[in-house]
């Protein structure tokens, strides 16, 4: 009776812990499913033309999607050139400067907009940006995505800047550096491995946005006229064509959905690799 | 001290001030873009909130034409396919977690945690692109009639077999958020001591016993933390959602009928309301997801911090 009881135990809990192994092998297999269905079916439709020509018009099969490479190419640009600077700039507040209730208020605020849905941030822009200038355009979806980067780029600034041993800051100190300096030319440069790591895991994660996109920079079938003019991007137009009934439109998408994931999982890996690589002379 | 120091040193000190103020502008811009955000949306939805108040939330009519609005549907809508997502997501998602923080040897389980965090890296639109074209077929050719035949009758498996509808966008979320429990739920069940799992073994318990009653009880707080910042994830989640949730503002029994989430509803119809009510009714959709997405996100984050403070101790 006892000897079977335990027996009981013992099979519960290789069944059990079986099972968490078997869920493990099923959320993995499932990334390889979606690289592996994005390879077969974008594979197929990606071309020299993808890359170079202007989308067709429906019922003509070919073109590209050239437009929307560039369009998020210069929304990323702008996003970078807001995004980055303002959260590292905060997040260097928070580690080298902030007292207690002053970090807890800023840490506050860049958590509210770390966990804001995308979509809620392009409203914003759209209220401050887009309503004002009567106009959707490059400028809007760029500052959508830039604003998007800020927390995530203040809080992984700040904890990289922590990791920093406090024995490095003391050293320069204590050779007379003022802490401006010490900042600048000791503590930033002993994390810029892994600042440069948030930085890119950052723009990696709102390439692939499109939600904040689709009321800001709209969508635009030819070459966008500036800054100030609509345009297309890649993610928006990967749901445009998706939800389209056209044949040859959803080889298109598939095509953009193939690069766009390259370009992601690229440039995730790239920052990891960086982040763990020997530093060599 | 002679003067050509304390001159030098009221330099440095200058340019520290100086430093700082900088510093502080920005991390006062992060937290001035955040009030600026609750603000922006407090303004824009001032029409929609005069002429509609609370009833906003609990009628479903919402008719552009005649300039009715009420977001029920679309309330109904992302609490039930974030119900759904969760109640597959979670017991998914604290398995793999037991499996790399118990079971899994360090470098499978570092692999296998990053191969995970790649799948948060998916875009959202791409999980959209991937359900309509894979998952819709599958639900409306397999799953749906197979549920419907199962349960033969009951009314939250009824209905047409469209593939689309809240049960295919909460699969489709559930895959979406099971990478953010498992990363945050590896991390706090590695925060468990040894010496409590040691214990638990030494007292003759099984391996499970050991996880199940020893290991998970005391992770508690940061476990919930974990599968509330999912939900947060979820609420919001806009384009993988719009693609496959059927896009129809009513409230229906059945799982299978078409829906509508709030982040949807925003994305399909931004664009086109022309209307200054049917704008700020819409900001005012984005208003309710702001305080909700807040709320959920500030509890995980407790949670979170009690267990790595107290290290869970109830």
């Amino acid at each position: 009776m006892v000897l079977s009881r335990n027996r009981r135990r013992r099979i519960v809990s290789v069944v059990m812990l079986g099972l968490t192994a078997v869920f493990t092998v099923i959320s993995v297999s499932i990334l390889f499913f979606v690289l592996a269905y994005l390879v077969v079916k974008g594979g197929r439709s990606v071309n020299l033309a993808f890359f170079t020509e202007l989308p067709r018009p429906v019922g003509e099969s070919g073109g590209g999607m050239a437009n929307a490479l560039v369009g998020s190419a210069k929304m990323l640009g702008i996003a970078a050139l807001t995004g980055l600077p303002v959260g590292l700039l905060a997040g260097l507040y928070l580690s080298e400067f902030a007292g207690r209730g002053t970090a807890a208020a800023v840490r506050f605020g860049a958590d509210i907009l770390n966990g804001m849905p995308s979509i809620v941030i392009g409203i914003f822009v759209y209220t401050l940006v887009v309503l004002p200038m009567k106009q959707f355009s490059t400028l809007a979806g760029g500052l959508a995505l830039g604003v998007i980067m800020i927390p995530i780029m203040t809080r992984s600034t700040e904890e990289f800047l922590r990791a920093v041993p406090a024995s490095l800051r003391e050293a320069s100190l204590a050779l007379g550096a003022s802490r401006t300096v010490t900042i600048v030319r000791v503590v930033v440069p002993a994390a810029a491995r892994g600042i440069v790591t948030a930085a890119m895991l950052g723009l990696a994660r709102v390439s692939g946005e499109t939600a904040p996109l689709l009321f800001t920079s709209l969508s635009n079938a030819f070459w966008s006229q500036g800054l100030l003019h609509p345009s297309a991007s890649l993610p928006v137009m990967i749901y445009n064509y998706a939800i389209s009934p056209y044949d040859d439109w959803h080889r298109q998408a598939w095509a953009a959905g193939l690069v766009l994931l390259a370009l992601v999982l690229a440039s995730n890996l790239g920052a990891r690799w960086l982040l763990v690589a020997r530093r060599h002379a | 001290m002679t003067r050509a120091v304390s001159v030098a040193v009221a330099r440095l000190r200058r340019g520290d001030v100086l430093a700082h103020g900088v510093a502080f502008a920005f991390g006062g811009a992060v937290v001035g873009l955040t009030g600026l955000l609750a603000w922006e949306l407090w303004r824009n939805s001032a029409l929609a909130r005069r002429q509609f108040g609370w009833r906003f939330l609990v009628t479903q009519t919402w008719d552009p034409v005649a300039g009715q609005f009420g977001a029920a549907a679309f309330v109904y809508g992302t609490l039930m396919t974030s119900a759904i997502a969760l109640l597959i997501a979670v017991p998914l998602g604290i398995g793999v977690a037991i499996f790399l923080a118990e079971l899994a040897p360090p470098r499978l389980s570092a692999t296998a945690g990053m191969l995970l965090e790649l799948l948060a890296a998916v875009p959202s639109v791409i999980y959209g692109l991937l359900g309509i074209s894979v998952l819709v077929p599958l639900m409306r050719q397999w799953v749906q009639p197979a549920l419907k035949g199962v349960t033969a009758g009951f009314p939250l498996f009824s209905g047409p077999a469209y593939g689309i509808g809240l049960l295919t966008a909460g699969i489709v979320l559930a895959v979406m958020i099971v990478p953010f429990i498992v990363s945050v739920g590896r991390e706090v069940l590695l925060s468990v001591p040894r010496e409590q799992r040691e214990a638990a073994l030494a007292l003759g318990s099984t391996p499970w016993e050991s996880t199940w009653k020893v290991v998970l009880p005391y992770a508690r707080p940061g476990l919930y933390g974990a599968i509330f910042l999912a939900l947060g994830r979820a609420l919001g989640e806009t384009m993988a959602v719009t693609m496959v949730i059927g896009n129809r503002p009513e409230i229906a029994a059945s799982l299978f009928a078409p829906a509508y989430s709030m982040a949807a509803v925003i994305a399909n119809e931004f664009s086109e309301a022309t209307e200054e009510i049917y704008l700020h009714s819409l900001i005012e959709v984005g208003l309710v997801l702001f305080v909700l997405t807040m709320v959920i996100n500030a509890v995980a984050r407790g949670l979170i911090a009690a267990t790595a403070e107290t290290g869970g101790a109830r």
